[in-house]
C-alpha cells in the first residue's frame, strides 16, 4: 500500500476532483436564469486550490520524487503547471461568463448547459494537472484522453452553430487518429523497455536499438504534436478554434498546449534522453517547419480567430526551440518562462475576440475598424496582446522569446539556424499582429456606437494586461520560480 | 507448429471482418463485422495466455460496443438502410501513406530483437491484475472513474434534445 502521506502531495489534485463534483451538485440547485453562481463557486474553489499547491512549492522535492509506485511525479516542474492550469482555467471561466451573457443579450436565448460548462472546465483544468504530473504511460494515456473528450465537448459546446458542431467532430477524429498512433508508440517503448513507468524505462532504455526507439518517438509525437498543434498535425486548429465558442478555443491554445508540452518534455527528457538518440535534430526541424507552416497561412487571414489559430501554431514552433534546447542551462526554463507568459497574451487575445463576438456577432479583423474610438481601453490592450504576440519589448512576449533564444544558442551551435528562422518568424508575424493594430487604431469605424465592456471580462482582460506589462518589465520572480521548476527535472 | 497455425488462423479471423468493417457500404453489416473481429483478437488473448483480458474482450467489445454500436444505428434517423461510401477523393494518397507506413513497421518488428523475460507464467492472472489495479496503477483505476463520468455529463450534454 501506499502510505497515507502520499495523499497528503496530491491535495491539489483531490482539491479539484472534489470541486468539480460539488459544482455538479450545485448546478442542480441554481435556477436556469443564475448559473453564473456555478461559474462564481467554480472561480472561489479554484483560487483556493492556489494555496495547497503553494504549499507543494514551497515544500521543495528532490529530481524525479514520485508517489503512488513511481506514477505520479510531485517535482517543481509538475507544481509549475499545477498553477499554470490553475490561472488559465479561473481566467476562462471568468470570461465565459461574460461571454454567455452577451451572447444570449444579442441573440435574446440563453446558453444551455452552462453550468455543466463551468463544471467541465474545472475537470479539464485537473485534466491537465494530471498530464503535466504524470510519469507512467498508461497515466499519461489516461490524462491525455480525459482532456481530450471534455475539450471535444466543450468544442462543441454552441449546439445551435453548425460551425461549433463541425468543430466539436473535426476534433474528435483528429484526436482519435492522433491518440491511436499515440499509444501504438507508448506500446513499442513498453515492450522494447518491459515497463510503463517513465525512470525505469530511462534504466533501460540505453540497450534499446535506435531504429525502434525513433519509431516509436516519431508515434508519440504524433499524439504529443496534435494536443500542441505542432506541424504536420495542426490541421485540426483553424477550423476548431473557428467554431467552438471562443473561451473554449483560448483554454485549447493555452491550456492543452501547455500540458502537451509538459508532457512531451517529460517523455522526452526523462525516459528518451537517456538512449543517447539524437532526437534534437528531429525536434528542430519540426520547430522550423511549424514556425513558417504558421506565420505563412496566418498572413491573408481576416478571421480573427483563425488568425490566432495559425498564430498559435507558430508560438508551438517557438516553443520547440526550448524542447530543442533542454538539456542546456536555459532550455528548460526558456520553455517554462515562455509558456507562462504566453499565456496571459494569448487568453487576452481571444477574450477580446470574445467580446467584440459576443457584442457584434463578428469574428472579421476588418470589423475591428475603430475600435480606439468605440472602446479605448479594448483597443489599447489588443494593441498590448499582438505586441506582445510578436516579440517586441517591454511586453512579456519580448523576453519570452528572448530567453528561449538564449536557450538555444547557449545550448549549441548546432542551434543557431533555428534561432535565425525563428528572428525571422517574428519579422513576418509583425505584419499581421500590426495589421490588427492599423484597423484599430488607422481605419474609421463604420458604427460609431460605444461598446460596452462587461464587468467581470474586463477584469480578466485587465488581469491578462498587467500580467503581460509586469512580466515583461520585472521578470525576475517568474525566472526565480521557472528555473527552480526545471531543475527539478532531471 | 501449432501455435503458429493457430495464429495464422486467428490473424485471418481478425483481418478479413475488419476489412469488412472499413469497406462496406451498409452501416449494419460494417457494425456487425465487429464481432467476429473482436473475436479473433479474443483468440490472440487466449494464445498469450492472458484470460481475464481474453473476458474482459468479450464481456466489453463484442458484449457491449458492438451492440452499442447497433443501438445507435437503429435510433439515429436514416441510419439503417443507408448506404455509404466510406473512403473519399483522398484514397489514393491515404493509402500510399498508410502503406509506407505499414512496411515501415513492419521492417522495424522483424528485425529489431525484443527483448524477453524468461519465467514462468502464473496458473491464473486474474488476481495479479487485481493486485495490480490496487497498487500500481491504483491513481489509473481512481482517475478512469473521473474519466467516465465527465463523459457521461459530455454525452448528456451533446445528446440532449434542444428545447
Amino acid at each position: 500500500m501506499p502510505p497515507a502521506s502520499d495523499l497528503a502531495l496530491l491535495v491539489p489534485e483531490l482539491w479539484l476532483a472534489a470541486l468539480g463534483l460539488v459544482l455538479l451538485g450545485v448546478d442542480l440547485f441554481v435556477g436556469e436564469q443564475n448559473k453564473r453562481t456555478v461559474g462564481w463557486v467554480a472561480v472561489g474553489g479554484l483560487l483556493l486550490a492556489l494555496v495547497p499547491t503553494w504549499g507543494l512549492a514551497g515544500a521543495v522535492h528532490r529530481p524525479g520524487t514520485t508517489v503512488f509506485f513511481g506514477s505520479y511525479a510531485v517535482d517543481g516542474f509538475a507544481v509549475f503547471f499545477k498553477f499554470l492550469a490553475i490561472i488559465a482555467t479561473t481566467l476562462v471561466i471568468l470570461a465565459s461568463m461574460d461571454y454567455f451573457r452577451a451572447s444570449g443579450d444579442r441573440q435574446g436565448s440563453t446558453q444551455r448547459f452552462e453550468g455543466e460548462f463551468y463544471t467541465l472546465l474545472v475537470f479539464t483544468g485537473l485534466g491537465l494537472v494530471l498530464m503535466a504530473a504524470s510519469a507512467d504511460l498508461i497515466l499519461v494515456a489516461l490524462s491525455i484522453e480525459f482532456v481530450s473528450l471534455t475539450s471535444y465537448v466543450l468544442a462543441a459546446y454552441l449546439k445551435g452553430n453548425p460551425k461549433s458542431n463541425e468543430a466539436g467532430l473535426k476534433y474528435f477524429l483528429f484526436g482519435a487518429a492522433a491518440s491511436a498512433v499515440m499509444f501504438y508508440g507508448f506500446s513499442l517503448l513498453y515492450g522494447l523497455t518491459g515497463s510503463t513507468s517513465l525512470y525505469v524505462i530511462a534504466e533501460k532504455v540505453a540497450t534499446v536499438p535506435a531504429p525502434a526507439l525513433t519509431v516509436s518517438l516519431a508515434l508519440m509525437l504524433a499524439g504529443f504534436g496534435f494536443k500542441i498543434s505542432m506541424v504536420p498535425f495542426h490541421q485540426w486548429t483553424p477550423d476548431v478554434y473557428e467554431g467552438a465558442p471562443t473561451p473554449v478555443a483560448a483554454f485549447l491554445s493555452v491550456g492543452s498546449k501547455a500540458a502537451g508540452f509538459a508532457v512531451l518534455l517529460r517523455v522526452v527528457a526523462v525516459a528518451i534522453a537517456p538512449s543517447g538518440l539524437d532526437y534534437v535534430t528531429l525536434i528542430a526541424g519540426l520547430s522550423a517547419v511549424s514556425m513558417f507552416v504558421g506565420n505563412l497561412l496566418a498572413l491573408p487571414q481576416r478571421n480573427i480567430k483563425r488568425m490566432l489559430a495559425y498564430s498559435s501554431i507558430s508560438h508551438a514552433g517557438f516553443i520547440l526551440i526550448g524542447v530543442a534546447a533542454f538539456g542546456g542551462a536555459f532550455g528548460n526554463t526558456g520553455l517554462l518562462i515562455y509558456l507562462f507568459a504566453y499565456m496571459f497574451f494569448t487568453l487576452g487575445a481571444f477574450f477580446i475576440a470574445a467580446l467584440i463576438e459576443a457584442r457584434l456577432g463578428s469574428d472579421d479583423i476588418p470589423d475591428y475598424a475603430g475600435l480606439s474610438q468605440r472602446a479605448p481601453g479594448l483597443a489599447f490592450l489588443m494593441a498590448l496582446f499582438m505586441l506582445s504576440l510578436t516579440g517586441i519589448p517591454p511586453t512579456a512576449g519580448f523576453f519570452a522569446k528572448f530567453y528561449i533564444f538564449a536557450a538555444a544558442i547557449e545550448r549549441s551551435p548546432a542551434l543557431l539556424w533555428l534561432v535565425a528562422v525563428g528572428v525571422v518568424n517574428s519579422v513576418i508575424s509583425l505584419y499581421y499582429y500590426v495589421n490588427v493594430i492599423r484597423t484599430m487604431y488607422l481605419l474609421p469605424p463604420q458604427d460609431p456606437a460605444r461598446i460596452q465592456e462587461p464587468a467581470v471580462l474586463r477584469t480578466a482582460l485587465w488581469v491578462t494586461g498587467a500580467a503581460t506589462l509586469l512580466l515583461g518589465l520585472y521578470p525576475q520572480p517568474l525566472i526565480t520560480f521557472a528555473r527552480a521548476a526545471a531543475l527539478l527535472l532531471p | 507448429m501449432g501455435e503458429l497455425a493457430a495464429f495464422i488462423i486467428l490473424a485471418i479471423v481478425t483481418l478479413l471482418p475488419a476489412v469488412v468493417v472499413v469497406t462496406s457500404r451498409n452501416l449494419v453489416r460494417a457494425a456487425m463485422s465487429l464481432i467476429p473481429s473482436f473475436l479473433g483478437v479474443t483468440g490472440l488473448f487466449v494464445l498469450l495466455q492472458a484470460e481475464f483480458v481474453a473476458g474482459i474482450q468479450i464481456l466489453i467489445y463484442a458484449g457491449a460496443i458492438a451492440v452499442l454500436i447497433l443501438f445507435v444505428i437503429m435510433l439515429t434517423q436514416g441510419g439503417t438502410g443507408t448506404a455509404l461510401r466510406q473512403v473519399n477523393e483522398q484514397q489514393l494518397v491515404g493509402g500510399l501513406v498508410a502503406g509506407a507506413l505499414t512496411i515501415a513497421l513492419l521492417g522495424l518488428l522483424l528485425r529489431t530483437p525484443w527483448p524477453l523475460v524468461a519465467g514462468t507464467l502464473p496458473r491464473s492472472n486474474v488476481a495479479a491484475v487485481g493486485g495490480a489495479f490496487l497498487t500500481n496503477f491504483i491513481l489509473a483505476f481512481e482517475i478512469s472513474s473521473l474519466v467516465l463520468l465527465v463523459s457521461l455529463v459530455g454525452a448528456l450534454v451533446i445528446a440532449r434534445r434542444e428545447q
